[in-house]
């Protein structure tokens, strides 16, 4: 029973930190229907920001800051100058010039800090939780990803909901042609949108950094999983994002936990499958019209 | 400007695609004969592996730019074909062509097992799944270690050589040749029916059933071709690797056929060499000698490969979004408006255009959607 | 055509040009070409891209003094990430175009099994493969040669400590469940009884990104007061986080592989600093490493009055500079410079008319009496390819010295027992009693 308790509660951290990725790639998927394989990437460049500025001795909070200003600077600074020229050619430019980046960041982050493992430290005590008498596999800085990934997905669903922004952001994925038209200056929009998501990706690099292996390759394999979060989910649903998160998060905690580690990713492909067989564009996709 | 004067009729080439194909394979395999007899055993060691990713390319480039569907995951293919050839090696030792073609079948048979959900996707969603194949597949060789051999992998000798020819080029040989007949194949399924109806299915889909093409079955065929592909460069890249196991076959080899397909132009089987120089000759050779030539610190020589491949990638995609085929062809338009506003064929810029792109061959069909099967899905 | 011409005439003239005197490949009159593919990025970069510029050390150090009989050793190590298709293509390029004599120090097990049946069949050295795999001595590859105690010697060095100091207590593994940790496991089991062995856990390292949070579970639920751990550094790291998070405090022994302080301290000193770490919370976080069992079979990095250390550290300072200000002396480095040492020797051994089969020859014959910083003597015989044949059991102790790098400082280790030899069969772990070698004079005085 403890056994399965802590397998649950191992998953519900590990999806979290998935949903936190997904959330941004969710993000630029609705603002600009790419999907940004450099995602992990961007966010592994503005830890090591932060992991520099801790460097200096300015304390966490200063350089949690650092990181988050900085990706909303390089996100709107990628749009702007790598994603812009691809936006309206075939959808898999985009993809190998996300690649690149990718490649490129983890190259470049490699050179500046060298290929070496680090410990990054995390936000709020990592000692597990007191229950009875027991500690549980869930911490301080659990419950502090718990808060920090609600409050992002919550953002992010007011922001499309309610907000004037939000609401320009929608009409421009949907018709840019149309929002063009109807004055909506598309492309600051679309700056923002990659701008904003950096954002969420800045602060999934630092929940993920403290409990993984801090080094330039340490968000590649997160990344194919809040890959697989999002499209369970829905590319173009925050909430998607997050129960895709927490779905993936868990399927993989309990393939690992009683079948073996070797299993995880072929348990991740067949639930996708078969989630993809009921529902083809995500749990949480809205039925869109097909166009004919 | 240069004038490019109009060639004889006597030179042009055949108008049959088949026959076509045929002579552009031929011309192919004269060239490459003469290309490896001067080079050294190393380059054409190179040469060989060259040939095998343009084989895996080649074949993602009928299912993606011809059929439209979006694969990431073309490496677990690749590894199922290694497997396969490595497994028979172990296990029944046959014919080296019958080897390579169950490698071929084999992935194209674990292929249509993936068509089947994967045809029902569109893009993001299809590259999702395929992505996360890439990755899983390879593990399945690491929870099965006894029969796959875990992460020391099975052990694949080189194919034997006649005695009078140099087992390197003699293994070179075998992959051009594999590659030309693939290509050759390739190029002639595009120009039959079904290549119309690939094109007709990625351009509309609902459109393409109106006119009585079987969406799905397309869809599948276009998908097991391009795995079966995969599944030959896995036998053929087993053969040069002399070893299969999980560590070859990671997720970048998924990506960077992917990103050969786009570089050198997707949609183009002609385009795949380009493809394969770009992703498999840079960053092993280009990249190191340039790293080397500046006396970078240690940590910067020791990334400079990835920094300048990725930065290539991205400059690609900039400068010519439709691949270096896609600008050979622009530049040979070009050319051909410039020298010769009035007469824009009979130039030897437009046959090979023409050659290399059956999607643009005016066989007199290319208007009407075939039926293809009997039902319209 | 006229080109192909003109190849075969210069074809001609490289044939003739090489009948008349057949030197060695790869080497000349005052210079000997090596090389070796070695993972620069990727995942297996971290701390294993450290070694080869730390050999080259020792191969500055010798060209600065004359060389190995007048011959300069110019070692070329090149980015393979780890990837036995890169491993193939560059051992080729190494061989076939840079031409090189040997390949010296190459890094892993799937990546050199790969290059093995290549190398063999063109005869050309393998040396010290940087792994522990019992494949390096195989009769069928006699140019292949391993360097570091196979890990099943590991598993049984540790394997009878455990048998002997806790007898009674409810053991558990953790192990990578590749051929390194299988093999750590094999000898385990050679050595303790099955019925006291509680649990076993395993992990795929390539599926590794978080902490291994149902592993250490399921430790701590079956019981388990020793655990071994056959886990690589990165791997350890995320085994002690959620084993801190559970307050799940075993025994914990660990196989060589990943017990450096110096490589785990720096990713475990986050765990237990929140919200930043100040440079006292960071020292207090390697406690975690404090008290740990494993074992060694070169001198300790501490050990400060050790001359092979001392000789280390001024070899790094003086040939390596950059190594020595980023990395300093950790297990990785010393690695290196003990495999260089061994080469070197290999070559002086092999004599001024340098041959493939002279050299593998003089290992052969004279390698058990190699002068390395080994605890135990290395095994080379005809037969045996393995390097060193056992270790000593040491601790991670806060009363021992501490490892102090550029990254940092850990604590250092007290040895508990040893050294041990025995063999990766069935033959049992005796305690040796033979002498360990003192570095030369000459490299003491001018390092």
């Amino acid at each position: 029973m403890r056994l399965f308790v802590n397998i649950t509660l191992g998953g519900v951290a590990e999806g979290l930190i998935f949903a936190s990725v997904a959330l941004g790639l969710v993000l630029i998927f609705r603002a600009t229907s790419i999907i940004n394989f450099a995602q992990g990437a961007m966010a592994m460049l503005t830890t090591f920001i932060a992991f520099s500025v801790l460097g200096k001795g300015v304390g966490y909070w200063p350089a949690f800051l650092v990181a988050l200003a900085c990706g909303l600077l390089f996100g709107g600074v990628v749009q702007l100058t790598l994603v812009r020229p691809v936006q309206n050619k075939p959808p898999l430019n985009a993809v190998i010039v996300t690649f690149g980046l990718l490649i490129l960041l983890e190259g470049v982050a490699g050179a500046i800090w060298g290929n070496t493992n680090r410990g990054f430290p995390a936000a709020f005590s990592q000692k597990g939780l007191v229950v009875g008498k027991t500690a549980i596999a869930f911490s301080h800085f659990d419950i502090f990803i718990v808060v920090a990934v609600l409050a992002l997905s919550i953002l992010v669903g007011v922001l499309f909901r309610f907000t004037t922004i939000g609401l320009r952001m929608r009409a421009t994925a949907f018709a840019p042609e149309v929002a063009r038209l109807l004055g909506v200056r598309v492309g600051r929009l679309l700056t923002l949108g990659w701008a904003l998501a950096a954002v969420a990706g800045a602060l999934a690099g630092l929940l993920v950094a403290p409990t993984s292996v801090f080094s330039p390759s340490y968000m590649d394999l997160i990344l194919v999983y809040a890959f697989t979060a999002a499209v369970l989910g829905g590319l173009d649903s925050p909430l998607g994002a997050l129960v895709g998160g927490l779905i993936t998060g868990l399927a993989l905690a309990y393939v690992g936990g009683y079948l073996g580690d070797s299993l995880q990713p072929i348990g991740a492909l067949i639930l996708l499958i078969v989630v993809l067989m009921i529902r083809p564009e995500g749990i949480f996709s809205r039925p869109t019209a097909r166009r004919v | 400007m240069i004038k490019i004067p109009p060639l004889p009729s006597w030179v042009r080439l055949p108008r049959q695609p088949l026959l076509r194909h045929l002579l552009f394979a031929v011309v192919g395999g004269v060239f490459f004969y003469f290309l490896t007899q001067s080079l050294s055993d190393f380059n054409n060691f190179e040469l060989g592996e060259l040939a095998v990713y343009a084989i895996a390319i080649a074949g993602l480039s009928v299912l993606t730019g011809t059929n439209g569907q979006i694969c990431l995951g073309q490496g677990a293919f690749v590894a199922v074909g290694a497997y396969t050839l490595a497994e028979l090696e172990v296990h029944q030792s046959i014919n080296l062509a019958l080897q390579l073609l169950a490698a071929a079948a084999m992935a194209g048979a674990v292929g249509l097992v993936i068509a089947v959900p994967a045809t029902r996707l569109r893009g993001p969603y299809l590259a999702g799944m395929t992505l996360l194949l890439a990755l899983a597949l390879p593990f399945l060789s690491d929870k099965y270690g006894n029969f796959f051999g875990g992460d020391q992998g099975l052990t694949v000798p080189p194919p034997s050589a006649p005695a009078s020819i140099d087992p390197v080029k003699w293994l070179t040989w075998i992959q051009l040749f594999c590659a030309l007949v693939v290509m050759l194949l390739l190029a002639n399924l595009l120009s039959s029916r079904f290549g119309r109806s690939f094109r007709a299915v990625r351009d509309d889909e609902v459109a393409a059933a109106l006119a009585g093409v079987h969406v799905a079955r397309n869809k599948v065929i276009a998908f097991v071709v391009s795995s079966a592909c995969a599944g030959l460069a896995g036998g053929l890249l087993a053969l040069s690797s002399g070893v299969v196991n999980t560590g070859e076959f990671p997720l970048s080899l998924s990506i960077f056929i992917l990103a050969g397909m786009v570089l050198g132009g997707t949609g183009s089987i002609f385009g795949a060499w380009w493809g394969s120089i770009l992703v498999i000759y840079l960053p092993n050779q280009w990249s190191q000698s340039l790293g080397n030539t500046f006396h970078f610190n240690h940590l910067v020589s020791a990334n400079f490969a990835v920094i300048a491949f990725g930065a290539v990638l991205i400059v690609m995609m900039l400068v010519a979004p439709s691949g270096i085929q896609g600008g050979l062809r622009w530049l040979g338009r070009r050319l051909v408006t410039l020298s010769t506003p009035t007469e824009p064929a009979g130039n030897i810029s437009v046959s090979l255009q023409r050659a290399t792109e059956p999607e643009r061959s005016h066989d007199g069909s290319e208007a009407e959607h075939p039926p293809n099967g009997s039902g319209a899905g | 055509m006229a080109g192909s011409v003109f190849a075969l005439v210069a074809t001609g003239l490289t044939l003739a040009g090489s009948a008349g005197a057949a030197p060695t490949t790869g080497v000349t009159k005052n210079s000997i070409n090596i090389g070796a593919t070695v993972p620069l990025t990727g995942v297996a970069a971290p701390g294993y891209d450290e070694i080869a510029p730390a050999m080259n050390a020792v191969f500055d150090w010798v060209n600065a003094h004359g060389g190995v009989y007048g011959r300069k050793i110019n070692y070329n190590y090149v980015d393979d990430a780890y990837n036995p298709s890169q491993t193939t293509t560059q051992t080729r390029k190494l061989v076939l175009q840079d031409q090189i004599f040997a390949t010296v120090g190459s890094l892993g097990t799937p990546t050199q099994l790969a290059v093995q049946g290549f190398l063999n069949s063109e005869k050309i050295p393998q040396l010290f493969v940087e792994s522990g795999c019992n494949c390096w001595s195989n009769a069928k590859y006699p140019y292949t040669t391993g360097w570091e105690p196979p890990y099943t010697v590991d598993g049984k060095v540790l394997g009878a400590y455990i048998k002997s100091h806790f007898k009674g207590e409810k053991i558990g593994y953790l192990y990578q469940d590749d051929e390194f940790g299988q093999d750590v496991v094999k000898g385990l089991d050679m050595e303790i009884p099955k019925k006291s062995v509680v649990s076993r856990q395993s992990y795929n390292v390539a599926t590794l990104a978080g902490p291994m949070t149902s592993q250490m579970s399921a430790l701590q639920s079956a019981g388990a007061q020793v655990v071994v751990l056959a886990t690589v550094p990165a791997a350890t790291a995320l085994a002690l986080l959620p084993a801190y998070t559970l307050g799940f405090k075993p025994q914990f022994v660990l196989d060589a592989v990943g017990a450096d302080p110096a490589t785990v301290g720096p990713l475990l000193s986050s765990f237990t600093s929140a919200g930043g770490g100040s440079a006292s919370q960071a020292s207090a976080a390697v406690g975690l490493l404090d008290g740990m069992i494993t074992n060694a079979y070169l001198p300790a990095e501490n050990d400060l009055s050790n001359p092979w250390i001392q000789v280390d550290r001024k070899l790094l300072q003086h040939y390596a500079p950059a190594v020595w200000k980023k990395y300093g002396l950790d297990g990785n480095t010393e690695y290196g410079l003990g495999l260089a040492y061994t080469f070197v020797q290999a070559l002086q051994k092999a004599g001024k008319n340098l041959t493939r089969q002279g050299l593998v020859n003089a290992i052969a014959k004279f390698g058990k009496n190699f002068v390395t910083p080994g605890l135990v003597p290395l095994g080379y015989t005809k037969k045996v390819h393995f390097g060193f044949q056992g270790d000593s059991v040491v601790q991670i102790s806060p009363s021992a010295s501490q490892i102090v790098t550029p990254n940092g400082s850990f604590p250092g280790f007290t040895t508990l027992a040893g050294p041990y030899v025995t063999s990766p069969g069935k033959g049992p772990v005796e305690k040796y009693t033979g002498k360990t070698s003192e570095p030369p004079a000459k490299l003491r005085k001018t390092a």
